[in-house]
């Protein structure tokens, strides 16, 4: 059977989280009441202006910059025209020949794949092509119901960012990790929320199936209606079978697009090449270009540490394993928890913090399906309760049942330690006394440890620790009780 | 010079226009001559002109991100013909 080769190329729109729209002033915003956010310009009424937002421009450059792409000195606007209703103007603004950003790349961070696909990457370390990003206007939003098409205007004109690959994804699975590292860039960025539930991300997928050892690709068909970065995995999954079934059969692929329905699994034809879009892009008359050295300029001090190079970071500064910082940097709110918890008191060991990180608070979040911005328990909290497991203060066990508490009602680790009664006596006038009440009842127990018996400390110490009512610091105990019997 | 070519069935295609023959016939001649009246300048000699971006030599036109609202929802569906639920009504369309 021949070998078939999967060439896949994603083009993902990403609304910028701007406070006003791309061309006026209107308020951005999601879940707002239908047509509240929209003024002549956002409803394309003739007659009115649009005036390019910077702020948007901006962050365009600096999603740019993170993703090692480069800015022509001059960029500007073009109209796509078609006709359709969620866009009242009949062409949507948007940047053809000259955008803000060309060429750059999306590195596929490992713990970005599918968790059941990590083990066996294919390409590790490898970075996506990228082709260009440019800065366009949402459009409304459509509702279709038996009354007719519904439309608000509140999402129009919001700023998209449309960021397209080279073909240059090989699977499903690469695919899945370029949109996930590619959302957490976004966000490590400030520039986009990137939720693709509030259709803030958006993804339309490039996918052609060709023999191995043929050079040209073979039919381009685009699919559609990918909700969410599990759809697109399932939807290239299906189609690349498809596909290749039909190239088996002989059968001749030709250039379309395809709608993907997730509730069926399967992708349904929506126009074929014949019907392709004839966009008759020309230059926008009513936008002005815009030079972009001093926009460079400007933008550079605002680029913030990518997740790579704060993964890197992170091995280094607190001797994390690369595993672990991948896990802490994937995202940028639990990176900075993590380095606050750590900033707390730097005498506890970063290392100590990341594991109780992982495995407890990421853990037990994860039960309760709760987000870190909700954990009762504050990054100086968890600093303040390995201290305590640190210094003998408590043992590891009961650590964890403090945590318990702490992570359910949101008090500090000294005061559960108190309530819990778990203090380690580590005050040695407190622990002589019981070290030496022990001592004199078993006369022939020091003997045998006198006659060179050691594991009859362990057993003393168990003694102590009896009479202490398991309060003794069990470090402090057996040395004093080392000293006593030497 | 050669006539550009114009395919005035498909420009009225991409314009969602229904024209009948009769005025097909009369714009492709109108539009015909639009387009000889650009081809003017295949006449000039541009090769010492620089290309630019706009017909203004006037760059970095912007806004700062301030937002501001604008209408209601009772001004913005004003002129609408059909409104349901605060929303621009039409009769339902679904491609992509
Ligand atoms: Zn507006």
């Amino acid at each position: 059977m021949p070998k078939y080769i999967t060439t896949i190329g994603l083009e993902v729109h990403a609304q910028l989280n701007t406070r006003s729209k791309m061309f006026c002033p209107c308020p951005v915003g999601y879940g707002a009441d239908p047509n509240t956010q929209t003024c002549p310009t956002c409803l394309g009424l003739p007659g009115a202006l649009p005036v390019l937002n910077l702020e948007a421009i901006e962050k365009t450059v600096l999603a740019g910059m993170m993703l090692g792409c480069s800015t022509p000195p001059i960029s500007k606007w073009d109209r796509k025209n078609y006709f359709y209703p969620d866009m009242p103007k009949n062409y949507q603004t948007t940047q053809f020949d000259l955008p803000l950003c060309l060429d750059g790349g999306v590195p596929l961070y490992d713990l970005a794949y599918p968790k059941d696909a990590q083990k066996s990457i294919k390409n590790p370390g490898k970075v996506v092509k990228l082709t260009r990003i440019h800065l366009e206007e949402d459009v409304g939003k459509s509702t279709h119901s038996g009354i007719g098409t519904q439309l608000d205007f509140n999402r129009a004109g919001t700023p998209l960012m449309e960021i397209v690959s080279e073909p240059d994804i090989e699977s499903a699975e690469e695919a899945f990790a370029y949109l996930i590292s590619l959302r957490q860039i976004l966000i490590y960025g400030g520039v986009s929320d990137a939720d693709m539930e509030k259709g803030q991300l958006r993804c339309d997928v490039n996918i052609s199936v060709r023999p191995e050892g043929q050079k040209e690709l073979g039919a381009k068909i685009e699919l559609k209606n990918l909700n969410s970065i599990a759809a697109v995995r399932r939807a290239i999954h299906h189609e690349v079978e498809r596909q290749t079934e039909a190239v088996m059969r002989g059968e001749k692929l030709l250039q379309s697009t395809r709608r993907w329905d997730d509730d069926r699994g399967e992708t349904q034809l929506m126009r074929s090449k014949e019907d392709a879009h004839d966009y008759r892009y020309f230059p926008c008359p009513d936008l002005l270009p815009i030079r972009t050295a001093s926009i460079i300029e400007r933008v550079h001090p605002r680029v913030p540490e990518s997740p790579h190079a704060k993964r890197a970071r992170f091995e280094q500064d607190y001797s994390v394993s690369a595993y672990d910082a991948g896990v802490l940097t994937s995202d940028k709110a639990l990176a900075a928890w993590f380095e606050e918890a750590v900033a707390a008191d730097a005498k506890v060991p970063a290392k100590k913090i990341a594991n109780w990180v992982i495995n407890e608070l990421l853990g037990r979040l994860n039960e309760a399906s709760s987000a870190l911005e909700n954990s009762l328990v504050k990054p100086t909290a968890l600093n303040e309760l390995v201290a305590c497991v640190e210094s003998g203060k408590i043992s590891n066990t009961q650590a964890k049942e403090v945590f318990d508490e702490m992570f359910s009602s949101g008090e500090t680790a000294v005061a559960i330690i108190k309530k819990k009664g778990f203090e380690q006596v580590s005050d040695t006038g407190a622990l002589e006394a019981f070290c030496d009440q022990v001592i004199s009842a078993n006369p022939e127990k020091v003997a045998e440890f006198k006659a060179g018996n050691d594991k009859v400390l362990n057993w003393m110490t168990g003694q102590v620790m009896k009479a202490s009512g398991g309060k003794a610091n069990p470090k402090v105990l057996s040395e004093l009780l080392r000293a006593k019997l030497a | 010079m050669s006539q550009p070519t114009l395919d005035i069935h498909k420009i009225a295609r991409l314009s969602r226009l229904a024209l009948t023959e009769e005025e097909a016939t009369r714009f492709e001649s109108q539009l015909g001559k639009v387009l000889e009246y650009m081809s003017a300048l295949e006449h000039h000699d541009l090769s010492a002109v620089e290309p630019t971006q706009h017909a203004m030599p006037i760059y970095d036109v912007w806004r700062e991100d301030e937002s501001r609202s604008g209408f209601t929802a009772e001004e913005a569906l004003a002129n609408a013909p059909r409104q349901s639920s605060g929303q621009f009504l039409m009769p339902r369309v679904v491609e992509e």
